[in-house]
C-alpha cells in the first residue's frame, strides 16, 4: 500500500507514507464503475488516475453491423439517462446526410421531449449530487418529478426510458392531444412547487455549500483547452450553448437564456442546472404554445415508413414497408460531425456513410471523456471527500464514457 | 442543393476553405467542403504545427474528438479524424491524416491536454501509435487485452469470452463458443450492389440468356429431366386398380 517513506517536517521528523488507494469500480459515490486510483497525502489527493472502459460494449462497432434504424436503440442505451437526447444527435446526423426535410410539427415535439429529458436527467443529477455530499431528503422528492417524466416517456413512445421515439424524418408515433394538456398542467401546478421546495433545502444550505463552494476551481482558459462543454463551460462563465449558438430543429424560435457561472466550482456547476432546467420549463412551454398540427415524420417514403392503414391498401406502401424494415434506407457516401447539447454537455456523432444501408464508421463523442480526463487536475490539492462532490457536479454516467 | 434538414447551423462556410489553404500551404493535402462540413485533409508529419496554426491564428480554440477509421484496402489503412470547434467563429471544420500500423503520428497532447485520452482510444481500438503521448495505455478495453477491436478485420463476437468458473473460484476467460453461427444478414438487394452470389446461382455457367424467349413447346423443353420425360411417355392405364372401398369388409360377407 505504501508508495514512499519520506519525512515530513509537520510530524516531527516522523517518516510518513503516502497512500495509494482504489475509488470504486463498485463504490456508490462513482456513479457507476468508475475505477479511480488515487494517491493520497494524508486526506490531500496528490494524483488521480481514473481508469475507464469497465463498461465497454463496443457500441460502435456493433452499429457498423446494423442498418441505420437498427442502431438507433443503441443511443438509448449510452447515457440512460437522457436517452431522447442522445437519439437526437444521431438522427440529425443521418438527416444531414440525406438533406431530409423534417416537419414541423415532428421538430417541435423532439424539442420538447428533448427538454423534457434535461428535466429528467438534472432531477437524476442533482439528486445524486446533493446525496453524495450528504443530504437525502432532496433526492427523494426531485426523483419523484423524474418519475413524472418517465411516465410522459412512457405515453408517447411506450417505453420509460429506452424510447427509440426519434427517427430519421420525424418521431415514431404523434403523441395523444391530453398528453400536451398534461405536461402543460405539470409544468405549472406540479413541478415547480415540488422543485422549489427541494432546492430550498440545498442552495442555502450550509453544508451543502461547505462541501461545494471553491471545489476544483477551473479556469476558463483550462475549461476551453480540456474540451469542456455543457454546465461544465457554462459554470467558467463561457455562455456557450449549442441550443443557443448553433440551432437545429426549432430551437432558433425559441426564447430562453443561458445562465452561467462566475466562480467555476462546484457550487456554481450545480446552480446553472438549476437555471437550466426553468429555462428548458420555458421551452417546453413556448413548445406547448407554438406546435402547429401535421404530420410527425418526412412524407419522403423511401425514408419513412408509411402508415398501418396505407399499408393495408397501397401496393406500393407495402413495398416500402418491407424494404425499410429488411435492407433499410440508403445514405448518400460523406461523412458529417454532428454535435448537439445534450443536458450533459456536447454529445456528437461522427457519421461515415459509404453509400449503403449501414454506417461504414459511427463515432460517438461522449461528454464524460473530457471532463473525467480532467479529474485528476481538478482533484489536485482536495480533500479526499471532494472527489465525490466533484464528480457529482461533472454528472457522469458510464453507459456513454465507455460506450 | 438547398439545406432542408434541420442539424445544427453554425457559421458559413464561406472562403474558410481559401483561408485556411493559403495559411496552411503545403501542408494541405486536400480541402473540400461536402454536406456543409468543411474537412482538410493535411501531411501526417504537420499534423501538430497545423493544429497549432488553427488554434493560434484561426480560433479554433476546442479540440473536441479524434475519430478512427479503418480501410483496410488502402495502403495507410488508417485515417485519424480531428474535430475542431471554435467558440468565437461558431465554426467546426474537420482536419483528417492518414497513417498505417507502424507509422506513428505525432501527438497533440502539447496543445491540448484532453488529446491524451482521445489518442488513447484511437491506439486501444485501432492500434494506431501516437508518437509523444507518453501514456499510450489501453484505455476502453479490458486489462490484459490482446488485439484492435474496431479494426475492421476484427470479428464482431471478439476471440475470448469470460465467465465465473465455479470450480475455481474466479473469472476465467476462454476462446468464444458460439451456440449457434453469428447471423450476418445482408439485405442489400442483388441488383443494388450485393457482392456475393445468390443461393443456387452458383450452378449457372454464365448469366442468363435473357434475350431468347423461354418456351416449353415439348416435354424435353421443361427442364423436368429425361427420368420424368420417360415416365410421362409411358402410358398411363385406362382403368385404374379398383380400390378396397371403405367399410365394406367382412361384416358385409
Amino acid at each position: 500500500m505504501s508508495v514512499q517513506l519520506e519525512e515530513s517536517p509537520t510530524t516531527d521528523g516522523e517518516v510518513i507514507s503516502n497512500y495509494t488507494i482504489n475509488f470504486g469500480p463498485q463504490h456508490p459515490a462513482a456513479h457507476g464503475v468508475l475505477r479511480m486510483v488515487m494517491e493520497l497525502d494524508g486526506e490531500i489527493i496528490e494524483r488521480v488516475d481514473p481508469h475507464v472502459g469497465l463498461l465497454h460494449r463496443g457500441t460502435e462497432k456493433l452499429i457498423e453491423h446494423k442498418t441505420y434504424l437498427q442502431a438507433l436503440p443503441y443511443f438509448d442505451r449510452l447515457d440512460y439517462c437522457s436517452p431522447l437526447c442522445q437519439e437526437h444527435s444521431y438522427v440529425l446526423a443521418i438527416e444531414k446526410l440525406l438533406n431530409l426535410e423534417v416537419p414541423e410539427r415532428a421538430q417541435y415535439l423532439r424539442v420538447l421531449f428533448a427538454e423534457l429529458t434535461r428535466i429528467s436527467n438534472h432531477m437524476l443529477n442533482m439528486g445524486a449530487h446533493v446525496l453524495d455530499v450528504g443530504a437525502f431528503t432532496p433526492n427523494l422528492w426531485i426523483m419523484d418529478l423524474r418519475e413524472d417524466c418517465m411516465n410522459f416517456f412512457e405515453r408517447a413512445s411506450g417505453a420509460r426510458m429506452h424510447s427509440a421515439w426519434f427517427r430519421p424524418g420525424g418521431v415514431h408515433q404523434d403523441v395523444p392531444e391530453k398528453l400536451l394538456v398534461d405536461i402543460g398542467e405539470w409544468l405549472d401546478n406540479r413541478f415547480f412547487q415540488l422543485f422549489d421546495d427541494a432546492m430550498s433545502l440545498v442552495i442555502d444550505n450550509r453544508i451543502f455549500k461547505q462541501r461545494n463552494v471553491d471545489i476544483a476551481v477551473v479556469s476558463r482558459d483550462d475549461a476551453v483547452a480540456w474540451g469542456f462543454s455543457g454546465p461544465m463551460i457554462r459554470a467558467a462563465g463561457i455562455p456557450w450553448d449549442l441550443r443557443k449558438s448553433q440551432p437545429y430543429d426549432v430551437y432558433d424560435r425559441m426564447d430562453f437564456d443561458i445562465p452561467v457561472g462566475t466562480n467555476s466550482d462546484c457550487y456554481d456547476r450545480f446552480m446553472v442546472r438549476v437555471a437550466e432546467i426553468r429555462q428548458s420549463a420555458r421551452i417546453i412551454k413556448q413548445c406547448l404554445a407554438e406546435m402547429p398540427q401535421g404530420p410527425i415524420a418526412s412524407e419522403d417514403g423511401k425514408v419513412s415508413p408509411p402508415k398501418r392503414g396505407e399499408m393495408k391498401q397501397s401496393m406500393e406502401s407495402l413495398i416500402h414497408h418491407f424494404k425499410l424494415y429488411t435492407e433499410g434506407f440508403h445514405v448518400p457516401a460523406g461523412e458529417v460531425y454532428v454535435a448537439t447539447e445534450s443536458p450533459k454537455g456536447e454529445f456528437g456523432v461522427y457519421l461515415v456513410s459509404d453509400g449503403t444501408n449501414k454506417p461504414y464508421r459511427c463515432k460517438i463523442r461522449p461528454t464524460a471523456f473530457s471532463h473525467l480526463q480532467a479529474m485528476d487536475m481538478m482533484c489536485k490539492g482536495h480533500m479526499l471527500p471532494d472527489a465525490t462532490a466533484i464528480l457529482g457536479a461533472i454528472d457522469v454516467v458510464f453507459g456513454e464514457c465507455d460506450r | 442543393m438547398s439545406v432542408v434538414h434541420s442539424a445544427p447551423k453554425f457559421a458559413s462556410n464561406d472562403g474558410v476553405i481559401e483561408a485556411l489553404s493559403s495559411a496552411l500551404g503545403s501542408a494541405i493535402l486536400s480541402a473540400q467542403e461536402q454536406h456543409g462540413e468543411v474537412l482538410l485533409t493535411v501531411k501526417r508529419d504537420t499534423i501538430v504545427d497545423t493544429l497549432r496554426t488553427l488554434r493560434d491564428d484561426h480560433d479554433y480554440q476546442q479540440m473536441m474528438e479524434i475519430a478512427g477509421v479503418d480501410f483496410p484496402e488502402r495502403a495507410e489503412r488508417f485515417e485519424v479524424v480531428y474535430m475542431l470547434l471554435s467558440l468565437t467563429k461558431n465554426h467546426r471544420i474537420m482536419v483528417k491524416l492518414s497513417t498505417d500500423e507502424a507509422t506513428p503520428v505525432p501527438s497533440i497532447t502539447g496543445l491540448w491536454p484532453n488529446a491524451g485520452w482521445l489518442e488513447r482510444e484511437v491506439f486501444d481500438l485501432y492500434g494506431v501509435l501516437f508518437a509523444g503521448n507518453n501514456d499510450l495505455r489501453r484505455i476502453l478495453t479490458d486489462y490484459g487485452f490482446e488485439g484492435h477491436p474496431f479494426r475492421k478485420d476484427f470479428p464482431l463476437t471478439g476471440y475470448t469470452e469470460l465467465r465465473y468458473s465455479e470450480e475455481e473460484k474466479r473469472v476465467v476467460y476462454e476462446p468464444v463458443e458460439l451456440a449457434q453461427d453469428l447471423r450476418q444478414f445482408d439485405f442489400l438487394s442483388p441488383w443494388e450492389g450485393g457482392d456475393y452470389v445468390l443461393p443456387g446461382d452458383e450452378k449457372a455457367d454464365g448469366p442468363p440468356d435473357v434475350d431468347k424467349p423461354k418456351v416449353t413447346e415439348g416435354p424435353k423443353d421443361t427442364g423436368a429431366g429425361p427420368k420424368a420425360e420417360k415416365k410421362a411417355a409411358e402410358d398411363t392405364p385406362a382403368d385404374p386398380p379398383a380400390m378396397d372401398e371403405p367399410g365394406k369388409k367382412e361384416d358385409d360377407k
